[in-house]
């Protein structure tokens, strides 16, 4: 099996790239979206992730098993808080009996 | 079983490379790494049942006149934290599992064998941390360790307990991702998918969870570390969090972690009764989508431990239809165990003995289980004694039968001597009897209303608990034996046969016990899994 060996640029993009979205972060902390605070930050953090996985952890590279492992992490996570999030948003929905 | 012949014993094998403690501590074969986590787990397993001794001592009178009820919380906790995470995750994977896995595809060991001391060593570290919140004080917060009691409230020694539980999750993710490289990777020639041992399709299920939830609960961990010490609003409402979140955290693991703790007892179920079955194992492909879809379906289930916690009737609903689903597989195992034997030839071994046990408990378990996972039952019974007796009858009566099944299945192989018949059958119908003594009355008092996690209770529940603190003395006794025989075995035994038990299997094909590098020959496979036809004849004793 052959092994990809990145040439250092791509490890010095990922850490601009990272410097970048870390700097973006704190700029948008001075800023009230509203509800996009939220959406925002976790935007970000999973672009982060995103370069982190794809390229300093060679996935790009890499076979479809090593694919498939990182995607199910990626799907489990989503799984956590899809079901974590349908007991918070229907908290206060209240269901009334029909009458009778 | 059988013994050795003058030539079938290998003077030469894994147990006679050194026999120094360097030569233990330091080794990287699978089979002593094995051998090592069987010991380490047995001390927890001593530690964990002493607590369990204490419980129902205090028990045995309705009036709390044993200990203080602040020592009583700390013995619940402590027996649920030493049982669960230092004995039962561990129990089947890192001892029979480390042992057979490349046993049994025919490989000369682990993917990594040197992190697969590692994990060992980082098990034994996790332990000394919970050790030493045991020696200096203990926990009183459940092994569950539910916020804010153990952000904000609890005097006890959360962190160290806390520590000692993360840092052996590591532990459980190193074991687990070894093992899916291992089955990926080293499968001997011709040794396909469908060709695999039920054992190592249910390690695989098993090693899936562990690398996918044993994160979540690390994290979880952390973040009840930093509420506690930095005082950060995760949990605790009045700084903007929510304990319930923790919940949800908690039990994105600790559900599924019950399946890390009875799939590898599934597959040495399946083990077990093909071979003393003498048959394949009925629908073997069934049999290992039905561990894989337990794994999956495992991971959807855990708002039914919070029918009560404020969760949304929604969310309840949606879990406890999706917990329902988890019945499905589940009852196609132990069918298929059943039709297994059917028309099978049948011999009543120890470790037969145990797998029946298994597959009657494992039953009663489950099936108390989907009367739990129904929301207006379990509301009802929550935190009662129901659940207390549910989920022993599938941790206790299903995994550490399993366990004991597979360390009686594979002991000649292990140690490469024989163990005393009578006195295995003894302890086995001993285990059998003081397990439903202790835990069949604890269903009825549960179901009457006595609440868990109380040191006193009224009076007319303490014919029930009598009836359980007598049957944990004879659980205990059925405990103590095969530890006695088996160590006794091991040094004194008389040699066995290669294959005392007739089966077929990549592990048979080597010496018992094993040479260091498994075998002389990487072996290529052309047969059939579990093919017992013609059938082989055991060898009679």
């Amino acid at each position: 099996m052959s092994v990809h060996v990145s040439p250092t640029s791509t490890y010095v993009k990922v850490f601009l790239t990272l410097i970048l979205l870390t700097a973006t972060t704190v700029w948008v902390a001075f800023y009230d979206f509203g509800i996009l605070n939220n959406v925002i930050a976790l935007g970000i953090a999973f672009a982060k992730a995103t370069v982190v996985v794809l390229f300093f952890m060679h996935v790009k590279w890499s076979s479809p098993l090593i694919k498939l492992i990182a995607g199910a992490g990626v799907v489990w996570l989503v799984i956590l808080i899809l079901f974590t999030l349908g007991d918070y948003l229907t908290r206060t929905i209240h269901y009334t009996a029909p009458p009778i | 079983m059988s013994e050795a012949t003058s030539t079938g014993y290998p003077e030469e094998n894994y147990l006679t490379q050194g026999s120094t403690l360097k030569s233990w501590l330091l080794t990287t074969d699978h089979k002593r790494i094995g051998v090592l986590y069987l010991l380490t787990i047995s001390v927890f397993f001593l530690l964990g049942g002493l607590f369990a001794a204490g419980i129902r001592l205090e028990l045995a009178t309705p009036q709390g006149d044993l200990v203080q009820p602040e020592t009583y919380n700390r013995m619940f906790t402590m027996h649920g934290i030493l049982m669960i995470f230092f004995f039962l995750i561990p129990s089947i994977p890192a001892t029979l599992g480390n042992f057979l896995i490349p046993l049994q595809i025919g490989a000369k060991d682990v993917a990594f064998p040197r992190l697969n001391l590692a994990s060992w060593y980082i098990f034994v570290i996790g332990g000394c941390f919970t050790l030493w919140a045991l020696v200096s004080g203990g926990v009183d917060t459940g092994w569950t360790f539910y916020t804010p009691f153990s952000t904000l409230f609890s005097n006890s020694h959360v962190l160290p307990a806390a520590l000692g539980v993360f840092i052996t999750g590591f532990s459980s993710i190193l074991t687990g991702l070894n093992f899916i490289v291992t089955i990926h990777r080293m499968r001997a020639p011709g040794l396909t998918w469908f060709k695999l041992p039920l054992f190592i399709w249910s390690h695989y299920a098993t090693s899936l969870i562990q690398v996918l939830g044993t994160p979540v609960v690390a994290i979880t961990i952390v973040l009840v570390a930093f509420e506690r010490v930095f005082h950060l609003g995760i949990f605790d409402p009045s700084v903007g969090g929510d304990p319930v979140l923790f919940q949800h955290l908690f039990w994105f693991y600790s559900h599924p972690a019950v399946y890390i703790m009875i799939l590898p007892g599934m597959g040495v179920i399946s083990e077990v009764v093909a071979t003393f079955s003498r048959k394949r194992i009925f629908g073997y492909k069934f049999m290992a989508f039905a561990v894989l879809a337990i794994a999956v379906l495992g991971f959807f289930v855990w708002g039914h431990h919070m029918f009560v916690s404020t969760q949304s009737v929604y969310a309840g609903t949606v879990f406890s239809v999706l917990t329902m689903l988890v019945a499905i597989p589940s009852a196609v195992k132990v069918f298929n165990w059943t039709a297994t034997m059917y028309n099978g030839a049948v011999s009543w071994d120890t470790p037969m003995l145990y797998a029946i046990g298994f597959i009657g408990l494992f039953t009663i378990g489950g099936l108390t289980g989907v009367m739990l996972g129904t929301m207006g039952i379990d509301i009802h019974v929550h935190d009662t004694y129901f659940v207390v007796a549910h989920f022993h009858y599938v941790m206790v009566g299903g995994a550490i039968m399993a366990f004991l099944a597979g360390i009686h299945y594979w002991w000649p192989k292990i140690a490469g001597k024989t163990y005393p018949v009578f006195w295995s059958k003894l302890a086995a119908l001993i285990v059998f009897i003081g397990f439903n003594l202790t835990f069949f009355p604890q269903f009825l008092l549960g179901y009457m209303g006595m609440p868990r996690r109380y040191h006193a209770y009224p009076e007319e529940f303490q014919v029930l608990n009598v009836l359980s603190s007598a049957g944990a003395t004879v659980l205990g006794v059925g405990y103590l034996l095969p530890v006695i025989y088996l160590t006794y075995s091991f040094f004194f035994g008389a040699r066995c046969a290669q294959n005392p038990w007739g089966a077929v299997g990549l592990e048979w094909e080597t010496t018992s016990p094993p040479p260091t590098l498994n075998f002389d020959e990487i072996p290529t496979v052309t047969g059939e899994v579990y093919d017992y036809s013609p059938k082989k004849e055991a060898q009679v004793v």
